[in-house]
């Protein structure tokens, strides 16, 4: 059953109730409208909003929960022999399962039982569909009886329907607060399904990180080893490349525009580094591993340096680039913000521009300064194209920028993307890595309104 | 102290020491304003280096190269019971005519090895621009033709850049030479790098399949993130009475907003993939994990556009009889929307580039078809990008380049569109 189709045709329902009731309220006031509590169109609203709501909210929830469910009862159906395999190869026979049913291509050879379970999932998805659409027209019917009857000139259906839309406003607005709740969940309970496989001291103090996991027992060599600390110190070097390229760039391109420059080149000059905050990183990940890194290596070789072609420092030069505008905007806001008494009071002493800005502006300015370094660096380590393209992929605990490392952001990229297994330690690991990434960059923006709110000189 | 004393004896030597002084003072001031403009002019280098080697990488790739080769239509290969039946025709060996036409031109091949080399010229493309043409046309059959066909990638390469990054041989070149003296050998505008889905021959591959992914996760943004934020945004800004729960929801937004997107993308493979078993790669997906990521920015601006509307609006309303809710819908939200539509749009923007979270949620599946709806496997602009940026051959290079050319022009025109609105509806009250 199509989707669209069903919520369109749910949609242009409401449309159809809302002229209905409209005119069937008026019609009840025996055309007088100011007999009628309402102006007429709220009671359509009503109407409308009785009829399409209900449908329209069970239509969402049937498409979020009718695969699983399927899915669930069929896999129940499954002969003995299947449902004692191990969950992944369940997983697999239940997708070819669909994938017969849908008449796709199915990669294993199909056998009576498997027509069997694919007989029985397209009954259930017929029964799936008819229950739907009983249900749409039943609400719908419902609905539409339920606020025609309460229609007279008495009813007061302005205040009924503002308060619904209001209650639709506080959801929209819980929204904010679920999504948090379902990051912290979701990345929360795999993380705990990871930690009962590996200890959490082997994570956090661990000084080796190779996820290759031996899948038989037998296997030579691979047990695995996850310690956070060479990713923690990889993902460290890059944000300090970076913070050592933006920091002094961005704040000085910041002081020159705010300071010296005139409004002329402040006009264009100002647009044009905030380009640089509009390009998508997966460009300067191509940039950085096609342009930079190469330039590093063969400059590098000309004065006998050997610069590994996935260096940390291509990553960090690059991504330093990509924050510039982002530390120049920031530091331009705070320096606007301190007052023009100050630097009058400053001049009237004989300071130069560049004592004032010194010694009275950066000083009034800095809590902002700090505040806003302090989110470059969360966005820093939180980065992740610029690395997953120019950075390598084995774990090196150094602190050479020459040298290639990895980052915590590249590490989930690479266990996450291409075949997986869900219950591996190697998948759960990347969700440890998650939590991980979300718990510092949340303590280093929280440290960053803190900075601000303490230490923020008010003026006025 | 006693400097100064000192200092008033010899007044002469005072005067000296300030403008000494001075000197320095002005000196440094004068380096401190060059350091200054040093930071910019690296700035503007950074923004014009990264331009110029995108486009003097890509603008190649809107070119193809293309070779002209004498093909028999041969009735014994496409047809040869002369059934006419369109699915004959669609499974006839088209190969094997160029294969045919190639070795009419250079006879002198003989070697089996040769011989590879030398039908390796054209494009494996090529058999499908003859297929095209005899099923839009079975009169072509047992004719002779004079056709363009797509050259391999190598060969577009040679054309374009010259032989010192070739991977051809001795003998393709000179075959190519003679070609070349022939006029048979041509460059034209690359249209089916606008038509044509990925794939794996670099000089097959297009951006049609991406662009339309992008499509369909951008309008699954928009419908649910535009809605929604500006919901949100007017009950926090116009309903909420000031308490611990809008500071929680407020905090939490802006906390959202510093959020690494990475993360969105394992929300988004925890819960719609595994828990509510909505398929890998589609752009559903995608969209819903894009919306959570860009709500943050579209309620933070659509509260500061309503927060701009001066009181004295809701007033004169309030004043007039309406009702609270007639206040914000009628009065303040179309007022507020010039501001609400920029915001949204330099959101829908950031989405349009986001990589990273539809890599978790796997979208990073090699798909040749085009997507056709929004449950349909896809990938999108930026992931393309990325994947191309990974393959090996040069040609691949050229191509991202180009795809990267692509996506900044849509950028720059949403950016525009941002510009051009604030200027025509912005009000200052």
């Amino acid at each position: 059953m199509n989707v669209a189709v069903l919520f369109l045709s749910l949609v242009l329902i409401s449309i159809a109730a809302y002229g209905f009731g409209r005119r069937y309220s008026i019609q009840q006031a025996a055309g007088d409208r100011r007999k009628l509590h309402s102006m007429p169109r709220y009671y359509g609203y009503y109407v409308a909003l009785w009829t399409g709501l209900p449908a329209i909210v069970l239509l969402l929830l049937w498409q979020f929960l009718d695969q699983g469910m399927i899915a669930g009862m069929v896999a129940a159906g499954f002969p003995e022999a299947i449902r004692a395999l191990p969950p992944a190869e369940q997983h697999l026979y239940l997708n070819d399962v669909v994938n017969l049913a849908k008449g796709n291509m199915v990669s294993a050879e199909v056998d009576a039982a498997m027509q069997h379970a694919a007989d029985h999932f397209k009954h259930l998805q017929t029964l799936s569909n008819i229950a739907l659409l009983a249900g749409l027209v039943g609400l719908v019917i419902a609905g539409a009886a339920l606020a025609i009857r309460q229609i007279n000139p008495k009813f007061r259906s302005r205040p009924r329907v503002e308060s619904l839309v209001r209650w639709v406003l506080l959801i929209s607005a819980l929204i904010a607060i679920l999504t948090t709740v379902g990051i912290v969940l979701s990345v929360l309970f795999e993380s705990i399904r990871f930690f009962k496989i590996v200890p959490l001291t082997d994570f956090l103090f661990g000084l080796e990180w190779s996820p290759q996991m031996a899948i038989r027992a037998d296997q030579v060599g691979s047990s695995g080893a996850f310690g956070i600390i060479p990713l923690l110190a990889g993902t460290m070097l890059v944000a300090l490349i970076a913070m050592l390229v933006a920091v002094p760039i961005g704040l000085m391109s910041a002081i020159y525009l705010a300071e010296f420059s005139g409004p002329h080149l402040r006009s264009w000059a100002k647009p044009t580094l905030e380009i640089l905050a509009g390009i998508p990183t997966v460009v300067y990940g191509f940039f950085a591993a096609l342009v930079v890194a190469p330039m590093l290596r063969n400059s590098g070789g000309m004065i006998g340096l050997e610069v590994s072609s996935e260096s940390a420092l291509a990553a960090g030069l690059v991504m330093g680039i990509m924050i510039i505008p982002f530390v120049s905007s920031l530091s331009d806001d705070v320096i606007n913000a301190v007052p023009q008494a100050m630097r009058d009071g400053s001049y009237a002493m004989g300071a130069t521009r560049a004592e004032t800005i010194l010694r009275v502006i950066v000083p009034a300015a800095l809590p902002g300064i700090v505040g806003g370094v302090l989110l470059a660096v969360s966005r820093a380590i939180g980065e992740t194209m610029i690395v997953v393209m120019a950075a390598g992929l084995t774990a090196n605990l150094t602190a050479n920028p020459l040298d290639s490392v990895t980052t915590i952001t590249v590490q989930i990229v690479t266990l996450l993307v291409g075949d997986q297994e869900f219950d591996s330690p190697k998948t759960l690991a990347a969700f440890a890595l998650g939590l991980s990434l979300f718990i510092v960059t949340l303590l280093l923006n929280m440290l960053a309104l803190h900075v601000v709110h303490k230490y923020r000189e008010e003026y006025e | 102290m006693s400097k100064l004393i000192k200092a008033t004896v010899k007044r002469g030597q005072i005067r000296e020491a300030v403008e000494h002084s001075l000197i320095k003072r002005k000196k440094r001031n004068r380096r401190f304003r060059a350091l200054g403009l040093s930071a910019i002019i690296l700035g503007m280098l950074f923004v014009g280096v990264m331009f110029a080697s995108i486009i003097s990488k890509g603008y190649s790739a809107f070119w193809r190269t293309e070779i002209q080769l004498p093909i028999h239509f041969d009735p014994a290969v496409i047809d040869p019971q002369n059934t006419g039946n369109p699915e004959v025709l669609a499974s006839a060996n088209y190969q094997k005519l160029v294969k045919d036409a190639l070795r009419k031109q250079f006879p002198e091949v003989k070697k089996r090895k040769e011989k590879r080399n030398l039908y390796r010229l054209v494009s494996s493309g090529a058999a499908g621009q003859l297929r095209r043409l005899v099923l839009k046309d079975a009169s072509v059959i047992d004719t002779t033709q004079n056709l363009w066909l797509i050259a391999d990638d190598d060969v577009d390469q040679y054309y374009k850049h010259g032989q010192s990054q070739s991977r051809l041989k001795e003998k393709q070149l000179a075959w190519l030479a003679q070609l070349r003296a022939k006029g048979d050998l041509r460059s034209r505008f690359n249209a089916s790098f606008f038509s044509t889905g990925d794939s794996r021959e670099p000089e097959l591959a297009g951006i049609r399949g991406a662009v339309v992914g992008s499509f369909f996760v951008i309008l699954v943004t928009l419908g649910l993130s535009l809605p929604l934020g500006v919901a949100a945004a007017i009950y926090l800004e116009e309903f909420s009475r000031r308490n611990r729960w809008t500071n929680l929801i407020e905090i939490n937004i802006n906390n959202l907003a510093a959020v690494p997107s990475i993360v969105f993308g394992l929300l988004g493979l925890a819960v719609f993939i595994n828990f509510f078993g909505l398929p890998r790669s589609a752009p559903l997906v995608g969209g819903l994990v894009l919306t959570l990521m860009t709500l943050p920015t579209i309620i933070i601006a659509s509260r500061a556009a309503l927060k701009s509307v001066p009181p004295s609006i809701r007033e004169a309303a309030l004043g007039m009889g309406a009702s609270k809710m007639q206040t914000t819908f009628h009065h303040v939200l179309p007022l507020a929307m010039p501001g609400i539509l920029t915001g949204s749009i330099i959101g829908m923007a950031q989405a349009l580039g986001e990589t990273a979270p539809l890599l978790m949620i796997g979208m990073v599946a090699f798909i040749v078809d085009i997507p056709g709806s929004i449950m349909d496997p896809a990938t999108v602009l930026p992931v393309q990008i990325y994947l191309w940026a990974d393959s090996p051959e040069r040609a691949f290079t050229e191509r991202t380049s180009a795809a990267i050319l692509v996506l900044l022009t849509f950028l720059v025109l949403m950016n525009l569109l941002a510009i051009r609105l604030r200027r025509k509806w912005e009000k200052r009250w």
